[in-house]
């Protein structure tokens, strides 16, 4: 009851200011790194939101609402982000969240979120506790990590042809989760793990380094974020050690080169986020992207432009649900989990019950000389429908 | 594991330390220069350090494509570098410190943190407008090639280090000899010119010093000049080592540099220098504690990995000031009455 009463406030108030257009106020959020040392992928997700709103633009404004897309900060942080959280619990006129980049950001802050039933969907989380929790409100459009895991082991085991494997993470939930998936699959099949630690190190690699060297594994697995393992194979090749290194999404990022240099060839990293020629439909958000921002959408810019498509049409739908009437942000809620988002570079997307998407793909992507290459593709499952 | 393979894996865990420790060392003694003259902990020095990181970066990047000698680049950045950090340094001092100087400790202390975080900030700001925030060295070509390449084709120290398999790179050889020729030159300044013999009065005392005609503030300027200055080698060498640097880098490398500092005995240069090597060495050697549990069957140690890096080396700090409050290299403060 309260809820309504507030919304119908924030109308009357709109109303009384005598905006031009007497158009209702609708917004969404982004939420992800816009500042700091992951601050390249956050602003891909929100750049992607940004064109997907400025798309339906128009389609909103037939029934009455001003729609616009407001981007927050959450500095890759779990305390920013959940800040930044309670400021879009406390704004009405937000809707829906696309956020987060970080499993260990989009944990708390979903729940600072759920009381006031702001429906999140996340282009980036792959932890499985994100969703595993059952929380109404938390849906994603990308694989889990124990999708994420078992691709990347399967990859070093058949394709690489690993007997022995290092294993790293940078002991975040993101790292930590993956990581621990990766090491399940491997030990599933026997295969010698020849190290296992995690280091929340940004600089020093040497005592890694010089363990990995006395170890000789025929592959290494850092579950970690591109500006931490560029800095580590830049390190660990100048050391001579020339091995494949492969990881997690977190890599997705073209500073992975350049923090990395040389020492970033012969990285495989598994993705939930296409490359842009991989999709047929990308070509033009592509082109739109490159001309609004002066830069090629990578990955996590397709997803941040899929995941404001799936929120845009779930208020849509919780719209038409409402006969046509602003929806509460329970409705939204409500309606994100039911719909059917299509027109998305990826795909179709449905989520089960959990929020997770039914049914996703994963790529494996391989540097070399400096390129993003599509290695292979694989299609995943959600584990429950 | 036996002893023909975990004999030059252990040497080569402590040359890497006494790498990293030579950048710890001179980060270190900028800390205790300010301490030794005015008994005040600079915490802005860490950001003063990651100014001279950031310089240095500057000027490699500038110089990426000119064709000039590597190591002439190498020398520029580094004059540079030393030139902006000293000259922030003593602007720190003139305007966060001397207004100060005669309030209680605390006050210095806090002002100390403050101005860190400005700079740290700004640091951000002014790389952030470029859109930058992981400053990436551009270095010249053959400074990460391996100081010793294939096995033949070396001598002397080279080859006994490439026999036994430890792999150094032409930038850490530069490091470590640009690392002593500071030290070298900090050493002769203070000990054996008549400028340092002022640094030493002030030191000693400052009141008294300035009765025999040494101006105190000017001396205590220039002594935050050459801490300074310091910061800023140890920053390009931060960077030429480890290759990346953003306005945050310092508080880590800070941190561990004033813990050598007072390791060795805070105010003590050879000290700084001892705590700075012990430190490097002790963080590389816990790194691989697992891997020597493994070896000599101990289990126990297995679950001692990389992550525990840091806090082996406070823990060495705490056992040494246990036994010897001040510290490797430090006199006793005797109380004048």
């Amino acid at each position: 009851m309260k809820k309504t009463s507030i919304l119908a406030l924030t109308l009357i108030g709109s109303l009384a200011l005598g905006s031009a257009s007497a158009q209702t106020s609708l917004k969404i959020a982004s939420l992800s790194p816009l500042s700091g040392g992951q601050s390249d992928l956050g602003s891909q997700i929100k750049n992607g939101a940004q064109l997907a709103v400025n798309e339906y633009v128009p389609q909103f404004k037939k029934l009455g609402y001003d729609l616009s897309l407001t981007g927050y900060d959450d500095q890759a942080d779990p305390a920013t982000g959940t800040a930044a959280a309670r400021k879009i619990a406390a704004d009405t006129s937000i809707l829906a969240v696309v956020g987060t980049l970080n499993s260990g950001v989009a944990i708390p802050s979903s729940a600072a979120l759920a009381p006031s039933h702001v429906a999140m969907v996340s282009p980036a989380n792959t932890a499985n506790q994100v969703t595993d929790r059952g929380l109404k409100n938390m849906n994603r459009i990308v694989a889990r990590d124990d999708a994420q895991g078992p691709a990347g082991a399967n990859f070093m085991l058949t394709k690489l042809k690993a007997k022995s494997v290092y294993l790293l993470n940078d002991k975040t939930a993101y790292g930590e989760g993956l990581t621990a998936e990766v090491k399940k699959a491997l030990l599933a099949k026997n295969t010698k793990i020849s190290g296992d630690e995690g280091t929340e190190e940004k600089s020093d690699f040497s005592a890694i380094i010089q363990k990995i060297k006395l170890t000789k594994p025929d592959a290494i697995y850092f579950g970690g974020i591109y500006n931490q393992v560029g800095v580590f194979v830049k390190q660990l090749r100048e050391a001579g050690v020339t091995v494949p290194l492969v990881g997690g999404d977190g890599l997705d990022s073209e500073q992975m080169v350049t923090i990395g240099g040389k020492g970033s060839d012969n990285v495989y990293y598994t993705t939930v986020a296409a490359p842009a020629d991989a999709l047929p439909a990308a070509k033009k958000v592509a082109d739109a992207y490159s001309k609004a921002y002066g830069k090629d959408i990578q990955g996590f810019g397709i997803f941040g432009y899929d995941a404001a498509k799936v929120v845009l049409q779930g208020i849509l739908l919780a719209s038409k649900d409402n006969g046509n009437k602003l929806p509460s942000r329970e409705q939204v809620e409500t309606a994100m989990r039911k719909v059917r988002a299509t027109g998305l570079l990826s795909g179709t997307v449905q989520f089960n019950s959990m929020g997770d998407r039914k049914a996703a793909k994963m790529y494996i992507m391989n540097i070399s000389a400096g390129k993003f290459n599509l290695d292979s593709t694989i299609n995943v499952k959600s584990p429950v429908n | 594991m036996d002893f023909a393979t975990l004999a030059p894996f252990l040497v080569g865990v402590i040359i890497s330390g006494l790498v990293l420790g030579f950048v710890y060392a001179i980060i270190a003694l900028g800390y205790t220069m300010v301490y030794g003259v005015l008994q005040l902990i600079n915490f802005a020095h860490s950001e003063v350090f990651v100014t001279g990181a950031v310089v240095g970066f500057e000027i490699f990047r500038v110089l990426a494509d000119n064709p000039i000698n590597g190591y002439l680049k190498l020398l520029i950045a580094l004059v540079a570098a030393m030139a902006a950090s000293g000259g922030l340094n003593v602007l720190i001092e003139r305007l966060a410190y001397r207004p100060l100087r005669n309030a209680p400790r605390l006050v210095p202390l806090i002002t100390a943190i403050g101005v860190s975080l400005i700079l740290q900030d700004l640091i951000r700001i002014i790389e952030g407008f470029q859109g930058r925030f992981d400053l990436t060295y551009q270095l010249p070509q053959g400074f990460s090639t391996p100081f010793c390449g294939p096995e033949s084709t070396c001598s002397g120290v080279g080859s006994l280090l490439a026999k036994i398999g430890i792999s150094l790179q032409i930038k850490e050889v530069v490091m470590v000899l640009v690392a002593l020729l500071s030290l070298a030159a900090l050493n002769y300044l203070v000990n054996f010119t008549k400028l340092g013999r002022a640094i030493r009065a002030v030191a000693q005392d400052r009141v008294t010093a300035g009765l025999m005609g040494i101006d105190a503030n000017g001396i205590i300027s220039l002594t935050f000049l050459i801490g300074g200055a310091l910061g800023g080698v140890s920053g390009v060498l931060f960077g030429l080592k480890f290759g990346t640097v953003n306005a945050y880098s310092g508080f880590d490398p800070g941190i561990i540099a004033f813990t050598a500092a007072v390791l060795g005995g805070i105010g003590s240069i050879p000290g700084a220098v001892l705590g700075g090597l012990v430190l490097g060495v002790i963080q590389n050697l816990i790194g691989v504690t697992n891997i020597l549990g493994d070896a000599l069957g101990i289990a126990n140690l297995g679950v001692i990995d990389s992550s525990y890096q840091r806090i082996g080396g406070f823990l060495v700090l705490v056992l040494i000031l246990i036994f010897k409050p001040t510290g490797l290299l430090g006199r006793s403060n005797v109380e004048k009455v």
